[in-house]
C-alpha cells in the first residue's frame, strides 16, 4: 500500500478527533457574534461543560447523559453573559473574561475530587455505514472516530444553511450588522442576541463535554487549556462563516498532528506551543488576506444596542 | 420596566459612588464566599474571623499577603494603563513570566559583578516583558489583529518556555529528578523584611511604578492620548493622536511592568527559575482583576491589589487552619469580577419616579444624545 497515502489519510484522521472540539466551540462563537455579541466566556463555558458532563456520565454510567449535562451547563453559563453582556449592557469583555474566570475557579473547587479517575465509561467510535468499507480511508477514517466529530460536520452544515438561506439566519445576522434597522423591522433584538449566545454556551459546552468524555475521558483541572480561546480565533480566521470554520479546523488540527511528526527532534514542552503559535500565525494570515481590515466581521460586532442611541 | 418608575442613564458619574459601589462587589463576593464556607460545613462568620486573625492580625500572615500583592501591584498597574486605551492585554501571565526568565537568564549566565546583578535583572525582566507584548501590539496597530487572543496565546508560549527551559538547557546540575534551574548566587536575591518573604525593593518599585502611571495618565500629553483613545477612538483619530507610537508604548510600559512583576518572583521569593505554576499561580489574570476593580486607576490598583492579595494569602491559610480546599480563592476571584460586573448599571443608570401619565420611553430608557455620556 503507498505509504504517502496512508500518511495522508493518517493524518487527516487525528486532524479531525483533534479538531472537533475546536469545531463545536467555533459554531457557537460564529452564532454569537453574528448576532453582534463577542463572548470572551467560551473556555470557562468549556471547562464546565466538560465537568459537568464527566460528573453526570460517571455517576449515570451514559455518556450521552453526561453530553446533556455538558450542554445544558454551557448554555446556562451562556445565559448569564447574555444577561450581563445583552440585557444589562454591561462591558461584554469583560463579562466574558469573569465568567472565564469564575468558570476555571468553580470546575476546579467542585472538581478537585475527580481528578485523575478515568471515566468509566466513555463514548466509542462510530463506524459510518458504507463508507467505512472503503479501501484505506474506511478504515483509517471512517471507522475511529467518535460520533459528535461528524456531527460537528453536520451542525456546520445546518448553520450555514440556517445562517444563510433562512428568516431565522437573516434575521440573526441583520442584528449582527445593524441592529436599528432590524429593530425598525420589528425584530427582538435583544431576544435574538439573548438566544444566540446561550445557543454560543451550549455549543462551547458540548466543545468542553467532548474533550472530558470522549478525547481524554477524565477530568483535569483547566484541561481545556486554551482551547476556547482558540476556537474565538478561529471564528475570526474563519470570517464567520460555518463551512469555513469547518476547514479552518480541519487546517489547524492538520498542522498540530504534523507537529507531533516532529517529536524526535524537538523537545515535548516545544511542541505543545504549536497550537498557540498557529493561532497567531492564523490570525495574522487572516489580516493580511484581507489588507488589515476585520473585513467580514459583522457591522456591530462588540456593541451594545440601546434603542435610540443613533 | 417597574411601573411608575424608569431607568435614566446617568451624566456623569462621581468617584464616590464608584468606590461605594466597587466596595459593593467585593462585600457581595465576600458573602457568596461565606455561602461556598458554609456549604463546606464551616461557620462562615468564624472562618472569616480565622483569616483576618492569621492574616491581617498576624504579623507574619500580614507578609505573606503583601508579598502576594507584590507582582499584582505591578501586573496591575500596568494593566489600568492598557484598559485605559481599550487595549485589552491579557496577556500579563506570559509578560510576568518571561520577565522571570530573563532576570534568571541574567542570574545564571550573566557572570556580571554582586552590586550590578540584581539592576541588570530588572532591566532584562523588564525589557523582555515588554518585548513579549510588543508583538500583539504590533500585530494590532499594524493590521488589527485581535490583542486579546494575541495576548493570551502568548501565555501559553510563555508556560511551555519556562517548562522547556528547566527540563532542558537552563536544567540545575545540582538537582537531579528536579526540574529548575540552579539556585542563584546570593547577590541575585533581593533582600527581604527579617525572616519574612516580604522582597521590599520589588514593593518599593510597585508603588514608584503606580504613582508613575498616575502621571503619565494625568499630567502628560502621553496620557491624555491614551485615555482619548479608551473614551473615543474616533475623536483621537481627529485629533490627530499617533495611534501607532501611542499604543506600542503604552504596551511596552503595560507588559513591561508585568515582566518587573516576574522579576521580583525569582529575586524576591523563589531564588531560581521554577515551574510556571509555582512561579506565578495566576497572578497575571488576578492582575486583570486588580485593575478592573480599580476601575483602571493605577493608584487604586494598589488597593485592589491588596485585596486580592489577601484572597490569595487566605487560600494557604483556609487549607492548613480551615481544612477548606484553596481552590476557593480561584471561585472568589471569579465572583469579584462578576459582581463588579453587576454592579455596573446601578453605576450608568437611575430608577426615577416618574409622575402618572407622563410620557415612556420606548423600552424605558431615556435616550441620551451621544455626546453626553
Amino acid at each position: 500500500m503507498d505509504v504517502g497515502a496512508v500518511f495522508v489519510v493518517t493524518t487527516l484522521a487525528r486532524a479531525l478527533a483533534f479538531s472537533t472540539p475546536l469545531l463545536w466551540a467555533a459554531l457557537g462563537e460564529i452564532v454569537a457574534e453574528r448576532a453582534g455579541v463577542v463572548n470572551l466566556g467560551v473556555e470557562g463555558m468549556m471547562i464546565v461543560g466538560a465537568l459537568a458532563g464527566f460528573v453526570v456520565a460517571q455517576s449515570s454510567g451514559d455518556p450521552w447523559l453526561g453530553l446533556a449535562a455538558a450542554a445544558a451547563t454551557g448554555a446556562v453559563a451562556g445565559a448569564l453573559h447574555a444577561f450581563f453582556a445583552v440585557i444589562v449592557r454591561a462591558d461584554m469583555y469583560v463579562s466574558g473574561l469573569a465568567l472565564t474566570i469564575f468558570g476555571l475557579g468553580l470546575s476546579g473547587l467542585i472538581g478537585r475530587g475527580w481528578v485523575g479517575r478515568p471515566l468509566d465509561r466513555s463514548m466509542e467510535f462510530v463506524s459510518l455505514p458504507l463508507l467505512s468499507q472503503l479501501p484505506l480511508v474506511g478504515p483509517r477514517l471512517f471507522q475511529g472516530q467518535y460520533l459528535l466529530t461528524w456531527l460537528g460536520l453536520l451542525a456546520a452544515l445546518m448553520l450555514w444553511f440556517v445562517l444563510h438561506h433562512t428568516r431565522l439566519g437573516l434575521v440573526t445576522r441583520t442584528v449582527g450588522e445593524n441592529p436599528a434597522a432590524a429593530d425598525a423591522a420589528g425584530v427582538r433584538v435583544v431576544q435574538v442576541r439573548f438566544f444566540a449566545v446561550v445557543f454560543g454556551g451550549l455549543m462551547a459546552g458540548v466543545a468542553g463535554g467532548f474533550l472530558s468524555l470522549a478525547y481524554r475521558p477524565s477530568w483535569g483541572q483547566g484541561m481545556t487549556n486554551g482551547l476556547g480561546w482558540i476556537a474565538l480565533a478561529m471564528a475570526i480566521f474563519a470570517l464567520w462563516d460555518p463551512l469555513r470554520a469547518v476547514l479552518a479546523a480541519l487546517l489547524f488540527g492538520t498542522f498540530f498532528t504534523l507537529s507531533f511528526s516532529l517529536q524526535d527532534r524537538f523537545a515535548p514542552q516545544l511542541l505543545t506551543m504549536m497550537p498557540y503559535l498557529f493561532t497567531i500565525l492564523a490570525l495574522t494570515l487572516t489580516a493580511f488576506r484581507k489588507g488589515g481590515r476585520a473585513f467580514g466581521a459583522p457591522e456591530a460586532l462588540g456593541q451594545p444596542y440601546t434603542r435610540g442611541e443613533r | 420596566m417597574i411601573a411608575g418608575f424608569r431607568l435614566e442613564q446617568r451624566g456623569s458619574i462621581g468617584p464616590l459612588r464608584t468606590w461605594a459601589l466597587s466596595l459593593g462587589a467585593i462585600v457581595v463576593a465576600m458573602v457568596l464566599t461565606g455561602v461556598l464556607f458554609a456549604a463546606f460545613g464551616v461557620a462562615p462568620l468564624a472562618a472569616f474571623a480565622t483569616l483576618v486573625d492569621r492574616t491581617i492580625l498576624d504579623a507574619r500572615g500580614l507578609s505573606e499577603v503583601v508579598r502576594r500583592a507584590i507582582p499584582l501591584m505591578l501586573a496591575g498597574v500596568g494593566l489600568t494603563l492598557a484598559f485605559r486605551a481599550r487595549f485589552w492585554n491579557i496577556g500579563a501571565e506570559g509578560q510576568l513570566l518571561i520577565g522571570g526568565v530573563a532576570a534568571s537568564g541574567v542570574a545564571l549566565f550573566s557572570g556580571l559583578p554582586g552590586p550590578l546583578l540584581l539592576p541588570a535583572m530588572f532591566l532584562a525582566g523588564f525589557a523582555a516583558g515588554a518585548a513579549w507584548g510588543l508583538g500583539p501590539a504590533l500585530l494590532k496597530v499594524r493590521l488589527g489583529v485581535n490583542e486579546i487572543i494575541t495576548t493570551l496565546m502568548l501565555n501559553y508560549v510563555a508556560i511551555y518556555l519556562v517548562r522547556w527551559l528547566i527540563n532542558g538547557p537552563w536544567k540545575g546540575r545540582s538537582l537531579s529528578g528536579f526540574a529548575y534551574s540552579d539556585v542563584f548566587e546570593p547577590a541575585a536575591w533581593l533582600p527581604t523584611i527579617g525572616t519574612t518573604r516580604l522582597h521590599w525593593p520589588t514593593l518599593t518599585l510597585a508603588i514608584a511604578a503606580a504613582v508613575f502611571v498616575a502621571w503619565l495618565l494625568t499630567k502628560t500629553r502621553f496620557g491624555f492620548e491614551v485615555r482619548m483613545m479608551g473614551e473615543s477612538p474616533d475623536a483621537a483619530r481627529y485629533a490627530g493622536v499617533d495611534s501607532f507610537r501611542t499604543t506600542l508604548v503604552l504596551v511596552l510600559v503595560s507588559a513591561g511592568a508585568a515582566g518587573l512583576a516576574g522579576v521580583g518572583e525569582v529575586a524576591g521569593i523563589h531564588h531560581r527559575l521554577v515551574d510556571p505554576a509555582s512561579l506565578s499561580v495566576g497572578y497575571g489574570y488576578t492582575a486583570i482583576i486588580v485593575a478592573l476593580l480599580a476601575r483602571r486607576d493605577p493608584l487604586a490598583a494598589l488597593v485592589t491589589a491588596a485585596f486580592l492579595g489577601w484572597v490569595a494569602a487566605s487560600g494557604d491559610v483556609m487549607q492548613v487552619a480551615l481544612r477548606l480546599p484553596s481552590q476557593i480563592t480561584g471561585v472568589t476571584q471569579g465572583l469579584v469580577l462578576l459582581c463588579i460586573i453587576g454592579v455596573e448599571p446601578f453605576l450608568r443608570y437611575r430608577l426615577v419616579r416618574v409622575p402618572r401619565n407622563a410620557g415612556n420611553g420606548p423600552d424605558g430608557v431615556r435616550p441620551v444624545p451621544k455626546g453626553v455620556q
